[in-house]
């Protein structure tokens, strides 16, 4: 390919569960379901404390045209409905069901039957399905083209950039099927003209086994991509297999991509076959207090500490836990907060990797400006953000950042540099306009 | 559950630290170091050895004056040491030496607010300071040279033989002679990441088209002075200089068109130190209309 590829950072891979093919943990005794898992509104709880649910059933109605709904992901009854601290720091409304052990399913949950796009839109965003790569954007918001004519590509992410993280890897070796049905019925329905899967080579089976497929979709081509963290990110992704840029301001569908998670793929074909909604979750367990690194799939809403009890407990005493990766995860403020959605990964580690070097003075080496993925000047940013200067935080551009955490990794002075990047942002939203 | 960490990602650091990047220039340095012992004797080393150690205590004392965290050990003020030292001539009275090294690390590093901060190289003002105050002994090339037969330095006399300045057989200030010990060096640092081609080729190139264009013979000007040396360890100074590729071709050319024209139309034969410390004075300019372009951005 001709185009230049975007600079990122040679983060360790740590791919340790790449062999675990997933297992459902045991039900829980109880679940607690946020009722804001994606990006948009949150949902509002249709069910009230007392009431019987099945696996499958709603019990939070879409907050908005930007929202999904959520659903039972346990059988039992809803024992509380109540405020929680979550990962993200903030607290939201929660449903606590006490599970009956016995899984019962939802009369209401059936294949759905759609005939056109408007149909197939519908039923995906009834599924409640966000995306799962780690951003939770409503699925069905994404797909609601308005002309399928305009969609020249989509993009299945499979780079699982991140390290420990192997959940998807699992999706692309177990539910290669799902993920190529799926593909066909976003293409069927969507009108993708092309679709690239991409791959990061540090996993040689996934891009073994879809080229070995990629006959039975149509204009089905397979991209293994270098283990360049982070290759994943939606804007990077599009750039590097098809070398368009989305401006500022604007997404992906405005330069004809539709991009969407391996998992959130297969997942998609699953319900359209079952029409079982998104209730259960694969996730990657791992980390230096872990004591055997797996992957699991467990129900949505079960607490941190009832997975990691369900796959062997702590080998040491957690200091440090994680949703999601290395480079983009949040810190967690203890181990009872619940899994939610788009969690694709939970991590614990011992002391060794819980605290971070001190920062100490920048300078000025530009080593976060080549790592940028975006071109963006963070130790520029990082002085601009300290003198609060608005004018050029507007001009370095600043609401770009992805926060994919290249400029804070690779700095030699160990400064904070995403943090002022986030601080930055917050402080341009709070300005006047 | 006992309490835990909470922090802003990533979670993970990379291994390269300020002191791991000071510690890859100085082993980068080495090799002039080695061959300048070849060349002079032992003297060197107690040249280097006495700019060390006075860089490094007036970083300590301007740090404890002025209550600062002490950061000797991040070796940036060992870096200025050797690289003062590298810049002087090899029989230069000691007392000299330390007092460039106090300049250099007190007053142009610290007082502008120590590492990262300072506007100007600590070591090639250092070195300017003591050009302006003792201009005898700062262009002996002879004293403590062993052979005694060099006595002004090729650019000033524009005669040596190519190989003799390649090697470093000739008349100099301490480091600069062995264009070969400095290119080694030069390597490591692009193998370890330390620093990025764009200034030393910007500099050298700039210098070598130049003089070709004004008739001189551009091979000897880029083994003659202290270029090699400037290009490569002076001008690559992450503080002074710009923080990106754009930037650091800038600042490369501008180091290389003033250097030729100091050497060529200038009162002094070398030009390498002043044509860094106004590139350094420019820098802010430099950075401010070389900021990158980021992927996807609207026009402002």
């Amino acid at each position: 390919m001709a185009i230049k590829r975007l600079s990122g950072a040679h983060v360790p891979h740590f791919k340790n569960t790449s062999r675990s093919a997933p297992v459902r943990i045991p039900v829980p005794a109880k679940v607690r379901i946020p009722m804001s898992m994606h990006i948009g509104a949150p949902c509002t709880p249709t069910v009230k404390v007392g009431d019987l649910v099945a696996v499958g059933q709603p019990i939070g109605e879409a907050g908005g045209f930007v929202s999904a709904p959520i659903h039972a992901s346990v059988s039992g009854k809803v024992t509380a409905i109540e405020d929680f601290l979550l990962a993200t720091g903030s607290k939201a409304k929660c449903v606590v069901i006490e599970s009956d052990g016995e899984q019962t399913v939802w009369e209401g949950v059936k294949p759905p039957v759609v005939q056109d796009t408007a149909g197939f839109v519908a039923a995906v965003r009834e599924s409640g399905l966000v995306g799962l790569g780690g951003a939770g954007f409503p699925t069905g918001v994404k797909l609601s083209v308005k002309d399928p004519s305009q969609v020249d590509y989509l993009l299945i992410n499979g780079a699982e950039c991140e390290p420990y993280i192997t959940s998807d890897e699992q999706t692309m070796l177990h539910d290669t099927d799902y993920v190529l049905k799926g593909a066909a019925l976003v293409k069927k329905y969507v009108g993708a003209k092309n679709i690239i899967i991409g791959i990061e080579d540090n996993k040689p089976e996934a891009i073994q086994l879809f080229e070995s497929r990629k006959g039975e979709v149509e204009n089905f081509s397979v991209a293994a991509m270098p283990s360049m963290y982070p290759q994943g990110g939606e804007k990077v992704l599009i750039y590097n297999l098809t070398g368009r840029i989305v401006a500022e301001g604007k997404l992906p569908l405005d330069v004809g991509c539709i991009v969407m998670n391996v998992t959130s793929l297969a997942f998609l074909a699953k319900y359209f076959e079952t029409g079982m909604p998104l209730v259960e979750k694969c996730l990657t367990i791992d980390g230096t207090a872990v004591a055997n690194p797996c992957n699991v799939i467990a129900p949505i809403g079960t607490s941190v500490h009832d997975i990691i009890e369900a796959c062997g407990g702590y080998k040491t005493e957690p200091k440090k836990m994680l949703y999601g990766g290395l480079m983009m995860g949040m810190s967690l403020p203890g181990d009872e907060v619940p899994m939610v959605k788009n969690n694709n990964a939970i991590l614990a580690f011992a002391e060794d990797m819980a605290v971070l070097p001190e920062p100490s003075a920048c300078i000025n080496c530009g080593r976060c400006i080549q790592a940028c993925p975006l071109n963006l000047m963070p130790n520029r940013i990082n002085r601009a953000y300290q003198n609060r200067d608005v004018e050029a935080l507007k001009r370095l551009k600043v609401t770009l950042c992805m926060e994919c955490g290249c400029c804070s990794f690779v700095c030699p002075a160990k400064r904070e540099l995403v943090l002022t990047n986030k601080l930055s942002k917050a402080f341009l939203r709070e300005q006047p306009k | 559950m006992n309490e835990l960490y909470v922090s802003c990602s990533p979670h993970i650091r990379a291994k390269d630290s300020t002191q791991s990047i000071m510690r890859d220039v100085l082993i980068a340095l080495a090799p002039a170091l080695v061959a300048a012992v070849i060349h002079y004797g032992v003297r060197p080393i107690l040249l280097v050895a006495v700019c060390v150690v006075f860089a490094c205590l007036s970083e300590f004392v301007m740090e404890k004056l002025c209550k600062k965290p002490i950061t000797v050990t991040d070796l940036s003020a060992a870096v200025t040491g050797v690289l003062l030292a590298y810049n002087l001539p090899v029989g230069l009275p000691l007392w000299m030496a330390a007092l460039g090294a106090v300049a250099a690390v007190a007053f142009v590093k610290q007082l502008f607010g120590g590492i990262g901060q300072n506007f100007a190289n600590p070591a090639i003002t250092g070195r300017i300071i003591l050009l302006v105050s003792f201009a005898g002994r700062m262009t002996d090339w002879t004293t403590g040279y062993p052979d005694a037969v060099a006595g002004a330095t090729p650019l000033a006399s524009g005669t040596a033989d190519l190989g003799a300045l390649f090697l470093g057989r000739i008349g100099g200030s301490m480091g600069e002679t062995s264009k070969l010990a400095l290119l080694i060096g030069l390597v490591y640092l692009l193998v370890r990441r330390v620093i990025t081609w764009h200034t030393p080729v910007a500099f050298i190139g700039t210098v070598f088209v130049l003089t070709a264009l004004l008739g001189q013979n551009p091979v000897y000007q880029i083994l003659s002075g202290g270029l090699m040396l400037g290009a490569i360890f002076m001008a690559t100074d992450y503080a002074t200089t710009p923080s990106n590729s754009k930037g650091r071709i800038v600042f490369g050319i501008g180091c290389g068109l003033l250097t030729v024209l100091i050497r060529v139309f200038g009162s002094y034969p070398e030009g390498v130190s002043f044509a860094i410390l106004l590139m350094n004075i420019l820098t802010p300019h430099i950075e401010n209309f070389t900021e990158t372009k980021p992927l996807g951005g609207a026009e402002a």
